[in-house]
């Protein structure tokens, strides 16, 4: 970790250290949820994971990568899908709902080489269409049975309390490999690059930073993420019918927790999650108007806080639970100084 | 031309935009170890010749060649590992990001550098343009001057066997083009070969040993800079766009 005389770059600082280790402990905790969270607490916590997920994904995909979408529902649609189709092929049900994200992460490589190469809005359009393109092609498939939807039978064999707690693991499995594995990539230098293509893609192509390439990865492991999403609410759901998955809902709830939480920070959309999580659980999470308020939600903290709750709270404290960035230490001066 | 010795050579380049013609046939050379200037008048061309070397603009004709390979095809990207790196007119900091963060990219990316020698090249690079100070702060608070100085701290990063300048002396009082031109001749102990777009001559001059005088998209005069600035055309440019 040393460079130069008398300079050392920092990455982590006794506070952020001290909140990994809280993490990993909350992590244990929550792992044996389900021997003592009773049924309801574990489903609501099921939920929660869910959504920590897609916040995570929308916040690495836009926060990061520059790349505003509205049409993640996509990835969210084909993840249940797929899994769907997977069963269907003979596969064991909690298999198939494993496999189903790496699944859509293999269509998202194709699609990126055409979505990646719209800009700003055009892109944030474009995957819209794409959203209801694959709405439409899924609905052609005679096992859906257009909007009447199927269900993936396969789950009905295990008893509620099985699933429950399956459901719940498997959440939190698959929650904390993609946030560890966004963690992961934002924290190399791959994830420098991707930032960088965000403030300026010329200047990032001119300090050698191979755009495409990058674009694409964080694309990819974003429809992945959104996949799981998808796969894991049809594991809780178990319908599937391709309206309610292929909506733009999804995305909203996405954007909702990322900008409220803090767009571009990396704890932000965690937090983001959870208020989401608890708005929705006191108020009921239904109607036209819950989704105006929520719009409109956003839209005030994207105009008057544009880093969030987290963004703000990070300007004025400066701390970083989970840092990804770089900060160098000038020896002589500093020596024991937080983040 | 005689290739044997010039690491950097353009030939034939023409770039059109739609039907405006900004470079038109011209030729260039860039020897190892060597500091060329690039003056002319506004809109001469200088700019998208130097995105043309770097690999921004495709030519429409012409090749670039680097070290005698034909890199007309690569983009900026692939430019820059190989070791030809840029500067901005208009800096384009990754506003974002730390001036280090901003620097580190080109090290690790462009230099092509891993870990700890990644580092230690992008501290290095901050300290040769003097920007240690900042390094911690976000790139968009920098001022002008400083984001050009980060344009040239980025670049050096990167490891650059020919650097490409624009303008990055505009602006500067006598004090910092001194310290300017302090670093350009450290880079060239480093035998990084240099062009160097300026308007400011008795700046550029202090570095350079030829010149290469453009207007409307052609060379009109090179070679010392005395015998470059003396000929005619060029007089004639300068007094006919009023730049001095
Ligand atoms: N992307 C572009 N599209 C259309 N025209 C362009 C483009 N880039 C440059 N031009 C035009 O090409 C001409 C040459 O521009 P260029 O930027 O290369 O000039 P320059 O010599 O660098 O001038 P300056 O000293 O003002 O920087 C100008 O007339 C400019 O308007
Ligand atoms: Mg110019």
């Amino acid at each position: 970790m040393s460079g130069g005389p008398g300079i050392v770059v920092q990455r982590w600082s006794p506070l952020s250290i001290g909140a990994m280790s809280c993490l990993g402990a909350l992590l244990v905790l929550l792992a044996f949820g389900p021997f003592y969270l009773g049924p309801y607490l574990t489903d609501r916590l099921t939920t929660l994971l869910i959504y920590v997920i897609m916040a995570a994904m929308w916040n690495a995909l836009a926060g990061y990568g520059g790349l505003v979408s509205v049409g993640q529902q996509a990835f969210f649609g084909l993840g249940a899908y797929a899994a769907i189709r997977l069963s269907h092929a003979g596969l064991e049900a909690y298999l198939a709902l494993i496999l189903a994200p790496l699944l859509v992460g293999l269509v998202s490589v194709p699609l990126s080489t055409f979505a990646l190469r719209l800009q700003g809005g055009e892109f944030a359009i474009g995957m819209w269409v794409f959203a209801e393109l694959a709405h439409l092609l899924v609905n052609l498939d005679g096992l859906v049975q257009g909007e009447t939807g199927t269900s993936l039978i396969a789950l009905s064999a295990f008893a509620p309390d099985t699933r429950r707690a399956l459901n719940y693991w498997l959440a939190l499995a698959v929650m904390t490999v993609l946030v560890a594995a966004v963690f992961l990539l934002l924290r190399s230098r791959v994830g420098a690059s991707i930032q960088a293509i965000r403030d300026n893609q010329e200047a990032a192509a001119s300090v050698g930073v191979r755009v495409m390439a990058t674009k694409c990865l964080i694309f990819v492991l974003a429809a992945v993420g959104c996949a799981a999403a998808g796969a894991l609410t049809l594991a809780t759901l178990i319908s599937f019918q391709p309206k309610t998955y292929f909506s733009v809902q999804w995305t909203a709830y996405m954007i909702f927790m990322t900008l409220v939480g803090g767009l571009g920070t990396f704890e932000g959309p965690v937090l983001g999650a959870v208020i989401f999580f608890a708005i929705e659980t006191f108020f009921g999470g239904s109607g036209v108007w819950y989704l105006v308020g929520l719009g409109a939600c956003a839209l005030l903290f994207s105009l008057f806080l544009p880093r969030g709750i987290w963004g703000a709270l990070r300007d004025r404290f400066g701390i970083a639970l989970m840092p990804v960035g770089y900060r160098l230490q000038f020896r002589p001066r500093a020596g024991k100084a937080a983040t | 031309m005689a290739q044997g010795s010039s690491v950097l050579a353009a030939a034939g380049i023409v770039k059109r935009f739609n039907a405006f013609v900004a470079v038109a046939e011209l030729d260039f050379r860039l020897g190892a170890d060597e500091a060329v200037g690039i003056v002319g008048p506004n809109g001469a061309g200088k700019t998208t010749l130097l995105n043309v070397l770097a690999g921004t603009y495709r030519p429409s004709a012409g090749t670039v060649t680097f070290e005698g390979a034909d890199v007309s095809r690569l983009d900026a990207a692939s430019r820059c590992r190989l070791g030809i790196a840029r500067s901005h007119q208009v800096p384009r900091p990754f506003g974002d990001m730390t001036v280090f963060e901003n620097v580190f990219v080109a090290a690790s990316m462009g230099g092509g550098h891993k870990g700890a020698r990644a580092y230690d090249g992008s501290i290095e690079s901050l300290r040769l343009c003097g920007m240690l100070e900042v390094a911690n702060r976000p790139a968009e608070t920098l001022g002008l001057l400083d984001r050009k100085r980060l344009e040239l701290a980025r670049a050096l990063a990167t490891d650059p066997k020919v650097l490409l300048l624009d303008e990055i002396g505009a602006g500067l009082t006598d004090g910092e083009a001194a310290e300017l031109v302090a670093i350009i001749r450290e880079l060239r102990r480093r035998h990084i070969a240099i062009v160097w777009i300026e308007h400011i001559l008795h700046v550029l001059l202090q570095v350079v040993e030829r010149l290469v005088c453009m207007d409307a998209g052609r060379v009109i005069a090179e070679g010392l800079p005395d015998e470059a600035l003396a000929h005619p055309a060029v007089i004639e440019a300068y007094l006919g766009s009023g730049v001095t």
